[in-house]
Parts: C-alpha cells; sequence; structure tokens
C-alpha cells in the first residue's frame, strides 16, 4: 500500500483573541488513503471546518498552527505563502457551503473557473473557456456551452455549487476538500450533488474530505468517519462500524439525536428512542381547531393601465399558494414538509395574519374562553434564533413584556410568571438577565417559544425552528415541543424542509411543492406508502444512516 | 474562484468599549466646553457685555484683562466664556427638533409604508432638492434674524436625513423576525414601533447627530456672522468675530481669538463623532 496522501499529526489550532487564546482544535491526528472518502462529522464549534481549512493553510492569521500536516509527501505549516497557492487547486481542491458567496456576483462563471487554469497552467483566454466548458460538462451542467457565459444570480443554489466543483477541480487536483457542500441546498440537490460527488471521485480517482454535521450526508458517501467533538477526535473507523457500532457516548447521543427516517417496521436502530405517537383516538375525537379552505397567496401585483404604457407589463405576479386546504385537530401536530420556494413559509404566515391571503379563509375555532386573552390565540415561532429577540431586551424584559402589556398577571405575581415560563422551556432562571448575544442558538429558540408561551397560544406556528441548530440541540427543542403538545394540549403546525424532523415529532404529513399540498395523510401512510412520485422522490432523496440488518457479517 | 481570508470560527464576544486616543481628545474638549459653559460666571474675570471706555483695543495679556478687550473694551476671555453657552446650546438645541422629527418620521413612514411612506419620501425629496442653506436663509428673511428663528428653521428642513436614515433601517428591521414576533403578540404599531423598531434603528441616525451639531454650530455662528443669527450684544463667537471685522489689521485678537475657540469645539464634537462612528462599524 502506498503512503496516504493526506496525513496529519497532533495537529493543534488556536486564535489568539483580545481575551486571551482560545484553542478551537487540540491534538487531532489522522490520514486519508489514495481514493478513500473520508467523512468528518461534529456539531457546530466542534473544530472540524479548521481542520480542512488547516489542511489547506487558509486559517485567519490570528491562527496558530502546531502539529504536522503532510499532503502527499509536502509539509504544509512549513510552506510559504507562494508554495501554498501552488498547492491549492493543483494538489486539493476546497469547496465550501455557500456556493453563493463564494462566486463573484459580477463575473460569468466560465472565468471564475478558468481563473485558476490561467494563474496555475498559463492558459490562454480561449483556452480557459475550452476548459471551462468541459468542466462544466464533467460535473453535469446542462447546456455548458451557454451556461459558461451566465452570471452565478442565473443559476440556482444546485447549479453553483456544480460550478465549484468545477472550479476546485480545475487544474486536476488529487483530493478533494468539501467543507459542508450540501448544507444550504434542498434534499433533492442535496442527493444529486452528493451522487455528483461519488461519479467524480471514481472518474478522477479523487481523494475526498468531506465534512458535514449530517450523518445520513456522511453515511452516504463515505468509506471512513472522523467523529470530532471539542476539538478532538472521539472516533474514528469504518463509516457503516461508527454508525451501527458506535463506541463513544458522544458518537451514539450525535446518532440518537440524528433525524432520521423510519421506513422499516423493524426495530429501531441502536440508541434511538422509539418514536411515541400518543394515542391516536385523543387527537380523533377532538375537534377541528384551525380551518384553511383554498387558499392562495399571490405576491407583486399587474401594474395599472398607465403604468404597463410607461415601463412595460413589469415582473408577473408570484402565486406562492395556490388553493390549498386543510384542516387541523386540536392537540395535533402537524408537519408541513416541502422544498425552499415551495410556499410553505407563506402557509404559516398566511395563518397568523403576517400575510394577507389574496383569497380563500382561515377560520380559527377556539371554544369559548380558549381564546388567548390578547386575542393572540395562534403564535408563530421562527427559524433564526438570534433574529427572534430584540437584541436589546434581556430575556426577563421579553418574557415580562406580553404580560405586563397586556395585563395577564398581577404586578406582583409577574415574578412568579416569568419563572415558571423559563421552567417550562427548561431554562435557568440565571438567564434572566442575560441578552440575545449571550445565548445560544438553542436558548434564544427556547426564550422565542417562551415568549410566546406567554399569551397562553391554543395554536403555534413553528417555522422551521430547528434548521438553524445542531442536531443535539435539535432533538432537545422537538422533546420541547412535544412536552408543549402534551402537558399544554398545544395544537402545532410544524413548518420544515427536513422529512426527518417532521417524522420525528408529527401525526401528519401534507407534502408541498410549488404552492400547492401534493398529499396530505397520516405519517405512516406519507413515509411507506406515498402515492405521488414527488413525495417518494422526497423520502429517497433523505439521506440515510445504514440500517442494522443481521444478515450483515459485519 | 475567492477564497475568504478570515472566517469566524470564534465568535467575537461583546468587547468593551475601546475608544482610540483622536475620541478621548474629542471627548475631552467637549466636557471642557460643557464645564466652561456650566461654569461662565464663576470664570469669568468681567461681565461679558459691560464696556469700559477707559480701556479699548488692549491687546491680550494686559494686566486685567488676559485676551485683550474689544473696540468698546469689553474683555474677550470673558466674552468667549460666555458665548461659549450661547454657541454650545446652539448645537445641541439646533439639532434636538430635527433629530426627534427625523427619527419620528423615519419610523413612521418605513412600517407603516404604503401611501403615508410614499408622501413622505417625496417631501424628503422636495427638501434635498432645495439647497440646505438656501431654505434656511429663506426661512429667516421670512421670520426675520435670531437664534429663536434659526432653531425653526433648522427643525423645518433639517430633519431630513435623519428620517431616510432611521427609515432605511426600519424597512429592514420590520421584516425581522422579533418585530413580527412582537406584532403576533397582539402589540399595537405604535408600540412596536417604539419599544422594537426605534431603539434598533436609531443607532446611525444617533451617531450622526454628533457630527450634524458641528454643521449646526458653523452654521449658526455664520449667520450670526451676518447678523441673521443672535443679535447683539450677545457674546457669541460669530458675532464677534463679525464685530473685530474692521480691526483685524490693527486688533486680530477681536476675531481670531473666537475663531480659535470655535475651531476647537467643533473639532471635539468631530473627533468624538469619528471615533464613536468608528466604533458602532466595529460593532455591527
Amino acid at each position: 500500500m502506498s503512503a496516504p496522501i493526506v496525513a496529519v499529526e497532533q495537529l493543534a489550532v488556536s486564535f489568539v483573541m483580545p481575551s486571551g487564546e482560545v484553542p478551537a482544535v487540540r491534538d487531532v491526528s489522522f490520514h486519508l488513503e489514495r481514493g478513500e472518502a473520508l467523512g468528518i462529522v461534529g456539531e457546530s464549534g466542534s473544530g472540524k471546518t479548521v481542520t480542512c481549512r488547516a489542511l489547506l493553510g487558509l486559517l485567519p492569521s490570528t491562527a496558530r498552527v502546531s502539529g504536522r500536516i503532510e499532503i502527499d509527501g509536502a509539509d504544509v505549516v512549513s510552506l510559504s505563502p507562494t508554495e501554498l497557492s501552488g498547492l491549492r487547486g493543483r494538489k486539493a481542491g476546497m469547496i465550501f457551503q455557500n456556493p453563493s458567496s463564494f462566486l463573484d456576483p459580477v463575473m460569468r462563471v466560465g472565468r471564475q473557473i478558468g481563473e485558476g487554469l490561467r494563474l496555475h497552467e498559463g492558459l490562454g483566454t480561449a483556452g480557459a473557456r475550452e476548459s471551462s466548458i468541459r468542466l462544466l460538462e464533467h460535473v453535469r451542467i446542462p447546456e455548458p456551452e451557454q451556461r459558461v457565459d451566465a452570471y452565478p444570480h442565473e443559476l440556482s443554489g444546485g447549479m453553483k455549487q456544480r460550478v465549484m466543483i468545477a472550479g476546485a477541480l480545475a487544474c486536476r487536483p488529487q483530493i478533494l476538500i468539501a467543507d459542508e457542500p450540501t448544507t444550504a441546498l434542498d434534499v433533492t440537490v442535496q442527493a444529486r450533488i452528493l451522487e455528483l460527488l461519488q461519479v467524480l471521485r471514481e472518474e478522477d480517482q479523487l481523494s475526498l474530505i468531506l465534512v458535514s454535521h449530517d450523518l445520513g450526508v456522511i453515511a452516504s458517501i463515505c468509506d471512513r468517519v472522523l467523529v470530532m467533538n471539542d476539538g478532538l477526535i472521539v472516533e474514528e473507523g469504518l463509516t457503516r462500524k461508527v454508525m451501527l457500532r458506535p463506541r463513544a457516548g458522544y458518537t451514539r447521543e450525535l446518532i440518537a439525536a440524528n433525524p432520521s427516517l423510519e421506513l422499516n417496521a423493524a426495530p429501531a436502530r441502536v440508541g434511538t428512542p422509539p418514536v411515541t405517537h400518543p394515542p391516536a383516538f385523543e387527537v380523533e375525537a377532538a375537534e377541528d381547531i384551525l380551518t384553511v379552505e383554498r387558499l392562495s397567496v399571490t405576491f407583486g401585483r399587474m401594474r395599472g393601465r398607465l403604468a404597463r404604457r410607461l415601463f412595460g407589463p413589469g415582473p408577473p405576479p408570484v402565486q406562492a399558494v395556490r388553493d390549498v386546504s386543510f384542516s387541523v385537530r386540536e392537540g395535533e401536530i402537524l408537519g408541513i414538509v416541502g422544498e425552499s420556494g415551495s410556499g410553505k413559509t407563506t402557509i404559516g404566515r398566511a395563518v397568523v395574519g403576517l400575510t394577507e391571503p389574496s383569497s380563500g379563509s382561515v377560520a380559527f375555532h377556539a371554544k369559548a374562553g380558549q381564546h388567548g386573552p390578547s386575542g393572540g390565540a395562534v403564535q408563530m415561532v421562527f427559524q433564526d434564533p438570534f433574529a427572534s429577540l430584540n437584541p436589546r431586551m434581556t430575556v426577563s424584559r421579553a418574557l415580562a413584556e406580553p404580560l405586563r402589556r397586556h395585563r395577564l398577571c398581577e404586578p406582583t405575581d409577574l415574578e412568579r410568571r416569568v419563572r415558571e415560563l423559563m421552567d417550562w422551556v427548561e431554562l435557568p432562571v440565571a438567564f434572566l438577565e442575560r441578552r440575545p448575544h449571550e445565548l445560544s442558538g438553542g436558548q434564544c429558540q427556547r426564550v422565542a417559544i417562551a415568549r410566546a408561551l406567554t399569551v397562553e397560544p391554543r395554536l403555534l406556528i413553528a417555522d422551521e425552528v430547528t434548521s438553524a441548530l445542531d442536531v443535539t440541540i435539535q432533538k432537545q427543542i422537538l422533546d420541547l415541543m412535544r412536552r408543549l403538545r402534551r402537558e399544554l394540549h398545544l395544537t402545532i403546525v410544524l413548518i420544515s424542509h427536513d422529512l426527518g424532523v417532521v417524522q420525528a415529532l408529527c401525526d401528519r404529513i401534507a407534502v408541498m411543492r410549488g404552492g400547492e399540498f401534493v398529499e396530505q395523510g397520516s405519517v405512516d401512510q406519507i413515509l411507506r406508502s406515498p402515492r405521488e412520485d414527488y413525495t417518494r422522490e422526497l423520502i429517497s432523496a433523505f439521506p440515510r444512516m445504514p440500517i442494522d440488518d443481521p444478515r450483515d457479517g459485519r | 474562484m475567492r477564497e475568504p481570508d478570515a472566517i469566524a470560527v470564534v465568535q467575537p464576544g461583546w468587547r468593551r468599549v475601546h475608544l482610540s486616543g483622536l475620541t478621548l481628545v474629542g471627548g475631552s474638549l467637549v466636557l471642557l466646553w460643557v464645564l466652561v459653559a456650566l461654569f461662565a460666571p464663576l470664570l469669568a474675570p468681567h461681565d461679558p457685555d459691560s464696556t469700559n471706555l477707559g480701556a479699548l483695543l488692549k491687546p491680550p495679556l494686559t494686566p486685567g484683562h488676559l485676551l485683550g478687550t474689544d473696540q468698546l473694551g469689553r474683555d474677550v476671555l470673558s466674552r468667549i466664556i460666555y458665548g461659549t453657552r450661547v454657541d454650545l446650546s446652539m448645537g445641541l438645541i439646533g439639532v434636538m427638533a430635527p433629530f426627534t422629527i427625523g427619527i419620528a418620521l423615519g419610523v413612521i413612514s418605513g412600517y407603516v409604508g404604503g401611501k403615508l411612506d410614499t408622501l413622505l419620501m417625496r417631501l424628503v425629496d422636495v427638501a434635498l432638492a432645495f439647497p440646505f442653506l438656501v431654505l434656511v436663509l429663506a426661512i429667516l428673511a421670512v421670520r426675520g434674524p435670531g437664534l429663536g428663528n434659526y432653531y425653526i428653521a433648522l427643525a423645518i428642513v433639517a430633519w431630513v436625513p435623519y428620517a431616510r436614515m432611521v427609515r432605511a433601517e426600519t424597512l429592514v428591521l420590520k421584516r425581522s423576525e422579533f418585530v413580527e414576533a412582537a406584532r403576533l403578540l397582539g402589540f399595537s404599531g405604535a408600540y412596536v414601533m417604539r419599544k422594537h423598531v426605534l431603539p434598533n434603528a436609531v443607532t446611525p441616525a444617533a451617531v450622526f447627530v454628533i457630527t450634524d451639531i458641528v454643521l449646526t454650530i458653523l452654521l449658526g455662528s455664520g449667520l450670526s456672522f451676518f447678523g441673521l443669527g443672535a443679535q447683539p450684544p450677545t457674546a457669541e463667537w460669530g458675532r464677534m468675530i463679525a464685530e473685530g471685522q474692521a480691526f483685524l489689521a490693527t486688533s486680530w485678537w477681536i476675531s481670531v481669538l473666537p475663531g480659535i475657540a470655535l475651531l476647537l469645539l467643533t473639532l471635539g464634537f468631530a473627533l468624538l463623532g469619528d471615533g464613536i462612528a468608528k466604533e458602532m462599524r466595529v460593532r455591527t
């Protein structure tokens, strides 16, 4: 066997801050064989991104690096900047999470791909363009001759990621480092990008390092996996082995938190608590709390006659939601699932009244005395936990404000009520005097939920509440919502792009595409026997964890 | 393809306010002038308005008159010290009405939107289409000279930049999740604007206020120079410069010393404003 193409020994990276040195990676050693696909999995702050940036010397100047990094025999840590730039692109290419921000918006994609070729290989303009077209073809972009002259905004997210990959592969590197390459993409697009990486790996004999927070993504293409936590490698091994028989406690926790689809009737995998749905009759017997009938929402208006004559027809109105009808029973959790742009968020906003429906009706039925005292019987929790709270308000003020403003409790009772709310969302009272920037994302989300609970809503719209959070935090928030439903009898509409999240929490699922409901049904029915092709596509695109098969010899 | 040269791996914490040297110089200058204004009666050796025909046009360092006397024998030092009260309050009072009107209209315009927004912003366009100075002079011409009318003129025209800045911030904040959450909690529009939008939208306007104070003082003393602002015998720096003009060749101190005072006051505010603006940019 030949020497590994990447060998890292006792790598440690710390950042020099005014307040002192902050370690990001501590003592990490691993290697990558030629032609191998290595996954690095971990939550935010685990040091996975820093590790792979260190490989190419891409760390900011405040970073202090020690240890050895060898790429194909060259020691990266001791290379000069010029030697480093020769290494980047030619030996190893890198792609990042958000392709939009790594592509120059005012440069045609062909030129951007060709940049490396002109720089490293001294190709002329025409030659670089030729190569760019070939590269676009290589990453399976249709009509490469036209697309080579496109600007980034003319391409979809998946297409942009393909362009990034083409750029990274331009100088025929032997190693491709992919840092969360599919995190910003829809699942169906993600599946296609992963497929492409798989194909390219074989065609170009690439060695691949894939960094992701998503075990499913890693499992679908990596041979070996490193699990990182807090700057250390906690477990390393063959992907299947690590996923099925994790040794480290942290890995087990990560696997348990990973929302995955339970399609088989077979008993759940190691460490996964069985999905418990409340007894069905309870919900069945309940009455509808929300009825949405033939809801349509259209953005943008047709221009008036004069404006049309002066400025032309203008952009056509966009129909975000088209003729959608559904109802939610009291105490039920309905999941609305769909990819970006499917209109799922618009439905949520129309239900709470943040967006005017252009036609159709939204009716909320609450029995007498069930309306929250402020009339805020329907509340919404949003995706971005940091944007959900007023940055200038402490937690205690944020929670007390609605209580005081709507006189929901006696002034003398205020403090007790605020503490009670903190209790509900499982936050320590010590956090009461903190401001949002002193809280983590999960904690902010809990405060946002507590604030929504102040007005005692009957229905909670949760719009992608977990998608900005790490999996273990995500699981905690889902557990919290489950508890709120059980103990406060809260009805929840969960809007998410993530089938795993929806499955973990919901009783019923509605699948959306292009502003319409593709199908609705119970979780079991949708996931096990979907009627529509689109649902099937969505399910099959969901990154799958290996399932423990007794016949499996390993 | 571009590569980032830095990544936010470690979130920078809320740093303690760190002010640069120049900001401190500016702040100290401003503080110094504020103290001078507050304690003017204690600091001034003479009554600023009492004439002394026995000591006309005395040069600086004359015993009893440290900075000399003017053509009416008034003590220049005392007049500068009392002038601080006029010029400083001119800056502070001058920006008050524009600031208040501007941020209120900005928030309302941005938050309410629709026809009201269109109307207010066209009003802004009209105000911007006229040269600022011409508009102020026109208003003073109609209402007559005097500092009171100067403040009124400012209130009519100087709110425009504040309104625009706050409106721009408001448009962003209006779509932010915490503002929408506040609306869903059943708070009235006026309350959401006051408690959730304005405090977060006002930062750039608040930074601009300090720069605007400089402009207001300079314009105010300029108008006084031309006789449109502070009226004699009020000790005001611009007015003092104008009065000393005729004697510039022989008795330079009557004009030059108030000029230096004006420079040091506005420089203080300018440095302070720059420093704070920089600090805000770093933070956000």
